[in-house]
């Protein structure tokens, strides 16, 4: 479960202060879909860093699975990293020259899993991500890009983790390809109970998700579950306004 | 990480680019080899000076005539040619001191010899039947000059191998033969073994006789140009050499030691004299080719830098993975130490080639030591170290958001 609550994050620059995020608060239980919606600059990518505990907020709490997140050392949210978060980035997510079965292994290298545990978890979430087995051994250059979010996908898996963050996961792949991943994680929330929590600046992406929050010059603006309370039936409406 | 892994991501790591990894490898195994090699070089010059020097015999103290420098003599002949040492001073050593296997004077002159036809210009050494124990000659054929010879002054003489070869030719035995020294009829009873002259004096450029008859025929004096003895062991020897000192002080009748008339040289302190010359000159080749070694841990610093920037957006990724800081660290750190470690591997094994090559060739008798090996290996495992340790402390310390958002 996630809660944060009135994070700020600032940035001191050499041309003064710049506030990304102020005062945000929400709350994501185990098994939602959640998309985090803006425009560039809206700060949604400070707020997947701080969810994704590569940052830390400059005030506010963040609590992830009743643990505060917000005040650990640069080891701890490494740790935190590899035991509760998985991550799906837009563009470089494997590593070069490196077979598929190894990249998807490399959370679990770093976990100090032994060997054989390792190869057996990370066929299985291959699988789990629709990944056809004859690719396992292949090379992430020789993959297409559907291919290769969907080995970034598994790798996300492999570690059983509280939290998937998807940071643009189809910025970099055709429409079609695009709809495959996005089915994925559909599937993966619906099917596996997964937490998937999706940033995004396309409609069209956003509504995969159940629910919506809306992030625009660093504050919330929206959330598609506060409205639902409201107005039945009015999940996604917010993007219709 | 564990070990396997750290092996895995290095090895895959460092043959993305092999073109790159072996030129920076090439530059530790130039610098290794050349420390091989250079003090292999050193240490071969060291040891063939030192065998030369003790081929001259072991334990040895040679007493040799000085100037007397007494008050008003401003005139200083060289060192040897004076006349102050007898044969009496010779035989008074061996007499009255204990502890010492042998007393050989000398009595040294430059003739002409001749045999059928043929000559040659060499050293006679006039001596007795110790000289052949105490400068460790060896007799190939026939026998060395006897007592009975000294005592007769028979008119025989013992060839070393070099003015054999010059008078009768290679392989030839000139036992029997006769040969003329300064005009004079000598009968050849013996021919020394070849110690592969070097250095000071070329024991094979010789021709010895009796004392007694060089006294007489040859030089006309009752002078000795040195006399050679053997101590019984190296911790002895100088006390050997106090005591030889004080006799000869008061046979010859002088009290200020610094007024003596002849000189003692000890054979250790020519040793260690000409040793600490070589060791300085090993130091020297060996501290140039330290120096390319530097270069070469600076090409290996210069690769991981590169390698650390091309690898950013990887480090980033790793981080956001779950990687620590010391897991970055290590990861780098062990491919700088791979490289040096194969380096140096190469290093070893080309530095011993060369040093192989170079004895093979007759250029000096090397030797690669244990310790200049271990020395090599350690050195480059410590390149590895010091000059991968700033790229990896570099890689570890990248903020993960910026390392993925570099381009």
């Amino acid at each position: 479960m996630i809660e944060v609550s009135n994070i700020k994050k600032v940035y001191s620059g050499a041309g003064g202060d710049f506030v990304a995020l102020k005062n945000v608060s929400f709350k994501i239980e185990d098994g939602e879909f959640v998309a985090i919606m803006g425009p560039s600059g809206s700060g949604k990518s400070t707020l997947m860093h701080i969810l994704g505990a590569l940052d830390t907020p400059t005030q506010g709490r963040y609590l992830l699975d009743e643990r505060d997140v917000s005040s650990l050392s640069e080891d701890e949210l490494a740790d935190i990293r590899r035991d509760k978060i998985g991550f799906v980035f837009q563009s470089f997510n494997l590593l070069p020259r490196t077979s598929v079965l190894r990249n998807v292994m490399l959370p679990l290298v770093y976990d100090r899993v032994p060997e054989e545990e390792r190869e057996s978890r990370a066929k299985q979430s291959l699988v789990a991500s629709g990944l056809d087995e004859t690719h396992f051994s292949h090379l992430s250059n020789q993959l297409s890009g559907g291919q290769i979010q969907r080995v970034a996908i598994a790798r996300a898996l492999v570690n059983n983790p509280s939290l998937i963050l998807a940071d643009e996961p189809t910025g970099n792949l055709d429409s079609k390809t695009g709809e495959i991943v996005l089915e994925t994680f559909e599937r993966l929330n619906k099917d596996e109970g997964k937490t998937i929590v999706l940033i995004t600046h396309e409609h069209e992406v956003a509504e995969y998700a159940d629910r919506i929050i809306l992030i625009k010059d660093g504050e919330l603006v929206g959330d598609s579950r506060e409205h639902s309370k409201r107005r039945v039936g009015g999940e996604k409406n917010i993007l219709r306004k | 990480m564990k070990f396997i892994d750290i092996f895995h991501e290095t090895y895959s790591a460092l043959s993305a680019n092999k073109v790159r990894s072996s030129l920076t490898i090439l530059g530790i195994v130039i610098g290794i080899s050349s420390v091989i090699a250079m003090l292999s070089i050193g240490q071969g010059a060291q040891n063939s000076i030192q065998s030369s020097i003790e081929s001259i015999g072991s334990n040895l103290l040679m007493v040799m005539p000085g100037t007397q420098r007494g008050p008003g003599t401003m005139v200083s002949s060289g060192r040897g040619s004076a006349q102050s040492l007898t044969i009496e001073d010779a035989e008074a050593i061996k007499e009255t001191i204990f502890g010492l296997d042998g007393v050989a004077p000398e009595l040294t002159g430059r003739y002409q010899i001749t045999a059928k036809g043929q000559n040659t210009n060499t050293q006679v050494v006039g001596t007795m039947a110790d000289y052949e124990l105490v400068r460790n000659l060896e007799v190939a054929e026939g026998l060395f000059i006897s007592e009975a010879n000294v005592k007769s002054a028979a008119k025989v003489v013992v060839l070393g191998p070099t003015v054999s070869d010059d008078l009768f030719g290679e392989g030839i035995s000139p036992i029997g033969q006769k040969i003329r020294i300064n005009k004079i009829d000598f009968k050849i009873i013996g021919l020394t073994k070849s110690k592969g002259g070097s250095g000071f004096s070329n024991q094979d450029d010789m021709v010895f006789v009796p004392l007694s008859t060089a006294s007489r025929y040859l030089s006309g004096s009752d002078y000795v140009s040195t006399i050679s003895i053997a101590g019984t062991d190296a911790e002895t020897l100088d006390q050997l050499e106090q005591e030889v000192n004080n006799l000869l002080l008061t046979r010859h009748k002088i009290r200020n030691v610094d007024l003596a008339d002849f000189s003692i040289m000890n054979q250790a302190d020519i040793v260690s004299a000409a040793s600490s010359v070589t060791e300085v000159f090993t130091w020297l080749l060996g501290s140039v080719a330290g120096i390319s070694l530097v270069v070469g841990g600076i090409g290996i610093m210069n690769m991981m830098l590169t390698t650390v920037t091309e690898r950013t957006r990887e480090i980033g990724l790793r981080k956001a993975i779950g990687a620590k800081r010391s897991d970055i660290t290590t990861q780098f750190l062990i491919e700088s130490i791979s490289l040096t470690i194969v380096g140096g591997l190469i290093g070893v094994i080309l530095g011993w080639s060369i040093s192989f090559v170079i004895s093979y060739l007759g250029l000096v008798e090397t030797k690669v030591s244990l310790l200049s090996v271990v020395l090599a290996v350690g050195v480059s495992a410590a390149i590895g170290i010091i000059f991968g340790y700033y790229p990896a402390k570099r890689a570890a310390g990248l903020n993960p958001i910026e390392a993925l958002r570099y381009e």
